[in-house]
């Protein structure tokens, strides 16, 4: 419904959706190029189970399929799911994922623009709290493990787990950059000695650090877009790379410094795909700010003092019990009162 | 003593309408952490139930005596004793069960849907209605424990009556169901933690409020039923 020319209208969700889906291109087809097709796969996966999973939520609360379904909200969930995932997870993990991501995060607590927790990082929640073993089994980046998997191999070891004969899956494995530093400095080890490995390259790991650049192009054209504010991934990549370097000035031969944990895991991904969700995020300029930074804080606490692989999706979580609250606290000053005062 | 009809209306409210799991939602500590599986949380479960019965019924007898100031430490005071009772029992009898519940079982001490129904309920009424209010609370949140712990021991593990034999000894180990083949390894970690009884207790909340609303909407719709047969009738 079109008024006068001069009245701005908002950009339809499906456009938005659109959009952000765009922005993750270049990051997957460097992530493909990486590990393989399996991620593609993943991906697949992931997009079949949520809008199935979507379309029975909508039926079971009566609401109309057409303009739900078609919006993309829940491919974009799928996708962001589906690129946290290892490549090589078992196809029933990710399935499992999504269904909770959307059944579970999305529809029971209201559906799109009503939940409280990002759908997707509950999904990966989920896995990574019940499935420890496999959701830390990623495959070397092609070229670096001491066997790789062609395009068909991949399929059959997502779909039936047997992997051609041979093969042990220890010798496609490797483990990502940040557990290696963490195991090896549990071990004593000195970084830079650890850091010298082939698994990594000049600031992160070899050939994640190029995914990461592809996230980082979609993020700034999202952000050329006005789709999502410079606050918060601004906020989260800095407040993690000043928390890495307080802990690397501080103690330089334990703590990786602030390049290699922007450059590593989920960090860039997150920072301009999984922070930026603006359901899930505060609204407030101010809010955003603090709420990103504080993500970014936990996301380098939990990520070199937990035991989990990587930080970015408790880390959000956790922050997301704050938003209301941070929403509330940094509610700007209406014009003409002064802060602090009903308005 | 008490009618028919008045002891019926209690044991409805103790095991459905007021379920102390489900509708009061007092007592959770217990409830989520022991309800892992069916064995452990019926067990503690009928626990609680004895603690509440003899409470019920202590509090009760004792009403007329207590001044109203002191009424919670002497309520805390009967209950903690009879806890205590209840505690040597489960250890002399159940050791190995005693073990897995640990700490739980002196915790019904604090656990406050006894000290709710001593206070809202014992100390107004008589000792056989307390004493039945009191069992039929328990009872009520022996049943939630039990099917809050299948659930979660179906989910998580893939089996039904799991640590039998902590109950009734070796004997019963073969009385494990398995759902999923024991050499499947099947295992849903989620189910077995913490967040596994949220979820859990989550759903059956929403399980009994679907309930109430389609039996409300029955009536209601009976209730119409004989309200245009009356007009029609006249």
């Amino acid at each position: 419904m079109r008024t006068s020319p001069f009245l701005v209208q908002p950009t339809p969700l499906q456009i938005v959706m659109l959009k952000v889906a765009g922005a993750l291109l270049p990051g997957i087809a460097l992530y493909a190029w990486t590990f393989g097709i399996g991620v593609l796969v993943q991906i697949a996966l992931a997009s079949v189970t949520a809008l199935a999973v979507e379309a029975g939520c909508l039926k079971l609360r009566g609401r109309p399929l057409q303009p739900f379904l078609s919006d993309g909200s829940a491919l974009v969930t799928a996708w962001l799911l589906a690129l946290a995932v290892p490549p090589l997870a078992p196809w029933w993990m990710v399935v499992l994922a999504t269904a909770v991501a959307i059944g579970l995060a999305k529809h029971l607590y209201g559906g799109l623009g009503q939940n409280t927790f990002n759908p997707a990082m509950v999904g990966f929640a989920v896995l990574i709290v019940s499935f420890p073993a496999q959701m830390s089994r990623w495959a070397a980046p092609l070229g670096l493990g001491m066997a790789e998997l062609g395009g068909l191999a991949q399929l059959g070891w997502i779909f039936t787990g047997q992997l051609p004969a041979g093969l042990a899956f220890d010798a496609i494995a490797s483990a990502t950059p940040l557990d290696t530093v963490r195991t090896a400095l549990g071990q004593g080890q000195p970084l830079a000695q650890i850091l010298a490995a082939p698994i990594f390259g000049d600031v992160g790991g070899t050939g994640s650090e190029w995914i990461v650049l592809g996230w980082l192009v979609g993020g700034v054209f999202l952000w050329q877009q006005k789709l999502i504010p410079w606050q918060l991934p601004v906020g989260y990549l800095g407040a993690l790379a000043l928390t890495a370097s307080a802990f690397h000035l501080a103690d330089p031969a334990h703590y990786a410094g602030p390049g290699f944990h922007l450059a590593t895991g989920a960090a860039m991904l997150g920072a301009f795909f999984i922070v930026t969700d603006p359901v899930t995020a505060p609204t407030t300029p101010w809010g955003r700010l603090l709420y990103a930074a504080l993500a970014g804080v936990l996301t380098y606490l939990i990520r070199v003092f937990g035991s989990y692989p990587d930080g970015v999706a408790f880390a959000v979580l956790i922050m997301n019990i704050a938003t209301p609250l941070i929403d509330q606290l940094t509610q700007p000053a209406v014009f003409g009162r002064k802060r602090g005062k009903a308005a | 003593m008490m009618d028919r009809h008045a002891a019926r209306e209690i044991a409805a409210n103790g095991l459905w309408r007021q379920n102390a799991g489900l509708v009061q939602i007092l007592g959770l500590c217990p409830v989520l952490v022991i309800s892992s599986n069916i064995v452990n949380g019926v067990s503690l479960g009928l626990a609680t139930s004895l603690v509440m019965l003899v409470s019920g019924a202590a509090v009760a007898a004792l009403r007329q005596f207590v001044p109203n100031e002191l009424r919670s430490p002497i309520f805390i005071l009967i209950i903690a004793a009879l806890v205590t009772v209840v505690d040597l029992l489960l250890n002399a009898y159940v050791h190995g069960l005693y073990l897995v519940l640990g700490i739980f079982i002196p915790l019904i001490t604090t656990n406050c849907i006894v000290l709710a129904r001593a206070e809202a309920f014992a100390s107004r009424n008589g000792v056989a209605q307390s004493a039945l209010d009191g069992l039929t609370m328990g009872l009520g949140l022996t049943g939630v424990l039990a099917v809050l712990g299948g659930l979660r021991e179906l989910v998580g593990h893939g089996t039904l009556l799991s640590g039998i034999d902590l109950v009734f000894g070796p004997a019963a180990r073969g009385w494990v169901i398995h759902v999923i083949p024991a050499d499947a390894h099947y295992q849903f970690l989620l189910a077995i933690l913490p967040p596994g009884a949220f979820f859990g207790l989550a759903f059956l909340i929403a399980g009994k409020s679907a309930l109430d609303r389609r039996a409300a909407r029955r009536a209601a719709g009976s209730e119409v039923m004989a309200g245009t047969m009356n007009s029609v009738s006249r």
